[in-house]
């Protein structure tokens, strides 16, 4: 069963239509006590990290993330906010702390090519790294969907399982463990995206 | 619901169900999709394509854009938690402008779309008319597209009422004065009829997405044949498979 974490931000319809497309369990985690009883969980994320985070604490399910994912190593996937909040700082909208899981802050954009727009919207491709579960069974250079104007700058380097380039390379993937997270949407990245999340709900950590 | 084609934003054509056709332009390799209710603005409500969209994400796996009648973050906030991954506005954003402001603080830039339609006026101007086309205003597009970023929009939808469905080309010059008026990107729409006319809003519009509706609904075009045609052109667009 992969619980989806409902904060109130993220596109909670279509991360669960595409995890039941490629055959998962899906609940919905309404409340903190849902996410002790799921096998995998899911952190999407659509809006600002503020919000984000603020939401995370104030429903309660920070403490329940570090019990489950931290100290019972469950499996996590972060989705594009989900996956930032996952970093220790963000300074979109001012600094705020997050769940610091990376040791990572998230960062504007900044392409070297000023024809290159903010915010970071469309396809792009990425590099993964060779032997990476979650990209098993994609081919080299995979198209994935962005929609991003901030991205989680990695101060260690083995974190980091996949880049995109955008005026000059930006995070795209990372995992540390049983953690696992996506700057791009693999619900809205088509089949590619749909692999990324069958190779998600095969994992076993 | 139904999906409908227009020409200068009247003489509405029933086209057949949206969610089937969405269907299609997945599969022909659409790089997003836009669902505007044409009807909402001009009755004054959100007609929240909940039930097209919500049948849409259940099979469709790709970026949808979602607009039409749009007035409060509630309804935004409804529309993303049913499918939409960004939202566009137009006639409220014209009368409200601060809900530019309110959505990008509460929901991102990157999930507001500012939606602009223009037409040229009796004094031949371009002016930003809304309410579907029924309304004109004295705004200018180029100077309501600055506000729409400065108040924290993520992207421009653009598009050119007198074109609309006339299947004769973009309107170039604005959409290469509103690229250049703002930083960030710029879909382009109204008028596409031939491959070439989407390689010219990339090309010398520097339009940073181009969308076409009529165009694909008559005759033998699909999105698969657009974008070998853009490819071509050396303009970077997603392979597919």
């Amino acid at each position: 069963m992969i619980g989806i974490i409902d904060y109130g931000m993220g596109n909670i319809l279509s991360v669960k239509n595409a995890l039941e497309m490629i055959g998962a369990e899906v609940e919905i985690c309404h409340n903190p006590q849902q996410v002790t009883n799921v096998e995998k969980i899911v952190l999407p994320g659509v809006g600002a990290f503020r919000d984000c985070i603020n939401n995370l604490r104030s429903k309660k399910f920070v403490e329940v993330l570090e019990e489950e994912v931290i100290k019972k190593g469950k499996p996590i996937l972060g989705i594009c906010l989900g996956m930032q909040v996952m970093a220790k700082r963000s300074y979109e909208g001012g600094e705020n702390n997050g769940l610091g899981w990376f040791d990572a802050e998230i960062v504007r954009l900044k392409p070297q090519d000023s024809s290159l727009r903010i915010p970071h919207i469309g396809w792009n491709n990425i590099s993964f790294k060779k032997d990476i579960f979650l990209f098993r069974n994609i081919p080299e250079s995979p198209d994935f969907y962005f929609v991003h104007s901030y991205f989680m700058e990695c101060k260690v380097p083995d974190d980091v399982i996949a880049t995109c380039d955008y005026g000059g390379n930006f995070t795209a993937s990372v995992q540390k463990n049983n953690i696992v997270a996506t700057q791009f949407h693999p619900e809205k990245s088509q089949d590619f995206g749909l692999t990324v999340l069958q190779n998600f709900s095969n994992w076993t950590f | 619901m139904v999906l409908v084609t227009s020409v200068k934003f009247d003489n509405f054509n029933e086209i057949g169900d949206p969610v089937s056709q969405a269907k299609i332009y997945e599969a022909q390799a659409a790089d997003e999709l836009l669902f505007v209710d044409i009807d909402a603005s001009l009755e004054n409500r959100c007609s929240l394509l909940i039930d097209v969209i919500r049948s849409a994400a259940e099979e469709i796996f790709m970026p949808f854009t979602v607009g039409g009648g749009v007035r409060t973050i509630d309804d935004f906030r409804l529309l993303l938690l049913n499918g939409a991954d960004k939202v566009s506005i137009n006639t409220s954003a014209v009368k409200n402008p601060n809900l530019i402001n309110d959505a990008a603080n509460v929901f991102g830039a990157q999930c507001v779309v500012l939606s602009i339609d223009f037409k040229k006026t009796q004094d031949n101007t371009f002016k930003v008319w809304t309410n579907g086309g029924t309304v004109e205003t004295d705004l200018s597009p180029v100077e309501w597209a600055k506000e729409g970023e400065r108040r924290g929009a993520g992207e421009i939808l653009l598009t050119s009422i007198d074109r609309d469905g006339t299947r004769t080309g973009l309107e170039i010059e604005m959409i290469k004065d509103i690229v250049g008026a703002v930083t960030i990107p710029v879909i382009a729409s109204g008028g596409c009829g031939l491959a070439s006319h989407f390689v010219e809003g990339f090309i010398e519009g520097k339009a940073s997405a181009v969308g076409a509706g009529t165009y694909f609904c008559f005759k033998d075009e699909n999105p698969m044949q657009v974008r070998s045609q853009i490819k071509n052109a050396g303009i970077s667009i997603r392979l597919h498979k």
